[in-house]
């Protein structure tokens, strides 16, 4: 069985937007639990990891290790509670094993660990590190004659390592057209905003310089979400770029666009809060 | 005995310090300077405070071009990124040309915790100790780290300094000062030598005390220097003991076990146990979970202990 969505236009949004709500809900309970963990950029990245999940992704859960599947890989690995929400709804893994997150013994990891969990493609956690592992999985996927798609999200305090940038330069130069990067360019990363830190700007400019083509979209409007991952999978020649403007802990109001949310965890009081706000009145029969 | 305080915490003390006592410090962090305290010296010293952003690579660059021009680099990041990621630049760019940059990232080991094996520095040591020019230093505690990072400003070349996450129960007075290249001897005992480092020195301690209710009697040596090796008073223990365990929160293989090995090896064959991590990686879970799980504590050292006597008689 191959997952792909039948659904289009309005319904297609509105599925869409409830898999992100679900991942979001998770995201918070999942974190709340473990004491530990980074919902900022898990929730920047939930409505990019949704279409990917539920539109993009040509996969089957049943058969994690099946040849001609699309591949996702999270490389900013921190925001792991956004991949494991999505795994668990598509049934890679149990939902149950959610709740021990970052526990001793839980096959979740902090980081995502692939001799951990199936569905996780890449073990991730080292900023900066997954674009060059997705040029390789192109490049075997030319090699093997298969025509899947590698699609992977990277941090906007991630591209100023500079592999990132070894990677783009890789990707242009054997125009890797089966790779579909996202940034997930939310302006923050640990220490401050990335335009205070070290400036990236202007990222898009850059990926165009590299090579690249590059889509500029607001990273929370699905229908852009869906649009530009559409005319990335039809782009022949160049591998593409999806800048996707985000707000760091978007959904939850008192996270939004707060350094403070990159790598705390809700207590038990702001867990329930959160959960209210994402239409949850009583977080136990979530 | 003052309260439990994190070996990261000394660096940041002793930045502030050493920020008021030499104008050519220059302290670089690359998008972790919450963690390893550096944040305070660039609020102290925005000037001399250099963020480089999730770029580990670069920060050693920089801190060779900085050091190339008469300033003292301290770098900061966590010791898996700033060895691993960096590692060719320590080499070529730092310790190749014998630069003033000190190298000390915290969270080392797997008592970071819950964020798992892709964070926990298990081989930091072994990367930095097979460097030419490049000295080793694993402080015990707060103090330890305050004074050895305070020291290394004065003590010429590349020098790794290893810190920690958790507060950790001090093992030295307040009176304490850092010594470069001289272990301490924490307890005299004659039967069998415990070498540790780190968070293992308290463990060492206890497992003494557990050991000296048996009757045996260990002999326990902060090594603090792992390179250059205090290897006189590491040698006249083992001299006199006939055996020696190393414990270190880091891969048996090539950190202190291997430096001792090395050392008695050549100098004074002797049975050695090594208690560490074995050859493997972390994993998520709570500091003393860890602790458990890989056998690093007072229990393991003792156990180590006993079965050595007993195969050694
Ligand atoms: C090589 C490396 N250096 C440092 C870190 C520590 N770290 C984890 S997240 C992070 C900030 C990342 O910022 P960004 O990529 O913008 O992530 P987001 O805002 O999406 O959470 C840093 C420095 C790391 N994981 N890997
Ligand atoms: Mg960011």
């Amino acid at each position: 069985m191959k997952v792909e969505t039948k659904l289009e236009g309005p319904e297609l949004t509105e599925f869409l937007q409830e898999k992100a709500l679900t991942i979001r809900r998770d995201i918070i309970k999942m974190t709340g639990i473990a004491g530990s963990g980074h919902p900022g950029g898990s929730l920047s990245a939930t409505d990019i990891v949704a279409a990917i999940y539920w539109y993009a992704l040509r996969h089957d859960p049943n058969q994690p290790k099946w040849k001609e599947r699309d591949r996702f890989i999270l490389s900013k690995g921190h925001a792991a509670p956004v991949l494991y929400a999505a795994l668990a709804e598509t049934g890679y893994i149990n939902r149950d094993v959610l709740w021990t997150l970052r526990q001793f013994g839980s096959a979740l990891q902090g980081h995502p660990d692939m001799r951990k969990v199936a569905g996780v493609e890449i073990s991730t956690g080292s900023l900066g590190q997954g674009l060059a592992i997705a040029c390789g999985i192109a490049l075997a996927g030319r090699l093997d004659k298969l025509d899947y798609k590698v699609y992977t999200v990277i941090g906007d305090g991630e591209s100023q390592e500079g592999e990132i940038w070894e990677a783009a330069m890789l990707a242009a130069h054997y125009k890797l057209d089966n790779l579909i990067a996202i940034t997930d360019y939310n302006d923050l990363q640990i220490d401050g905003r990335v335009s205070d830190i070290k400036d990236v700007c202007p990222v898009d400019d850059k990926w165009r310089a590299f090579g690249w083509h590059v889509i500029c979209i607001d990273g929370h409007d699905m229908d852009q979400i869906v649009a530009a991952l559409d005319e990335a999978r039809q782009l022949k020649g160049k591998p593409v770029m999806i800048e996707a403007k985000t707000i760091k802990g978007k959904g939850v109001s008192f996270m939004e666009d707060m350094v403070e949310w990159h790598g705390v965890a809700p207590n038990q009081e702001q867990m329930i809060a959160a959960l209210k706000e994402l239409g949850v009145d009583d977080w136990t029969s979530w | 005995m003052t309260k439990p305080r994190a070996t990261r915490e000394g660096y940041a003390d002793a930045l502030l310090e050493l920020g008021e006592e030499l104008p050519n410090v220059v302290v670089l962090d690359s998008d972790l300077s919450k963690s390893t305290g550096a944040a305070r010296f660039g609020k102290a010293f925005p000037d001399r405070f250099i963020n480089c952003g999730v770029a580990e690579q670069s920060m050693m660059g920089a801190a060779a071009g900085l050091a190339a021009c008469g300033k003292i680099c301290y770098t900061g990041s966590f010791a898996v990124f700033a060895t691993g990621r960096a590692f060719e630049q320590i080499r070529n760019s730092i310790a190749y040309c014998n630069f003033e940059v000190k190298i000390c990232p915290s969270h080392a080991g797997v008592t970071v915790g819950q964020d798992g094996g892709s964070h926990q520095s298990v081989e930091d040591i072994a990367l930095m100790r097979c460097l030419p020019n490049m000295k080793v230093i694993v402080p015990a505690d707060y103090i330890e780290a305050k004074t050895a990072v305070k020291a290394a400003a004065h003590i010429s070349g590349p020098i790794y300094i290893r810190l920690g996450r958790p507060a950790v129960t001090p093992v030295n007075g307040d009176d304490y000062a850092f010594e470069f290249g001289r272990a301490r001897v924490l307890r005299v005992g004659g039967d069998v030598t415990i070498l540790a480092i780190g968070i293992m020195v308290g463990e060492a301690l206890k497992a003494a005390d557990r050991l000296a209710e048996e009757g045996i009697s260990a002999e326990v040596i902060n090594v603090i220097t792992v390179k250059p090796l205090d290897e006189e008073t590491i040698l006249a223990s083992v001299r006199k003991t006939g055996r020696a365990i190393t414990a270190e929160e880091h891969s048996i293989i090539g950190g202190l076990g291997g430096a001792i090995s090395e050392l008695l090896g050549e100098k004074h064959p002797a049975p050695v146990k090594r208690i560490g991590i074995g050859d493997m990686f972390g994993l998520s879970g709570s500091a003393d979970e860890l602790l458990r799980h890989f056998k690093l504590t007072a229990g393991d050292i003792a156990e180590a202990a006993r079965e050595l006597l007993l195969y050694t008689q």
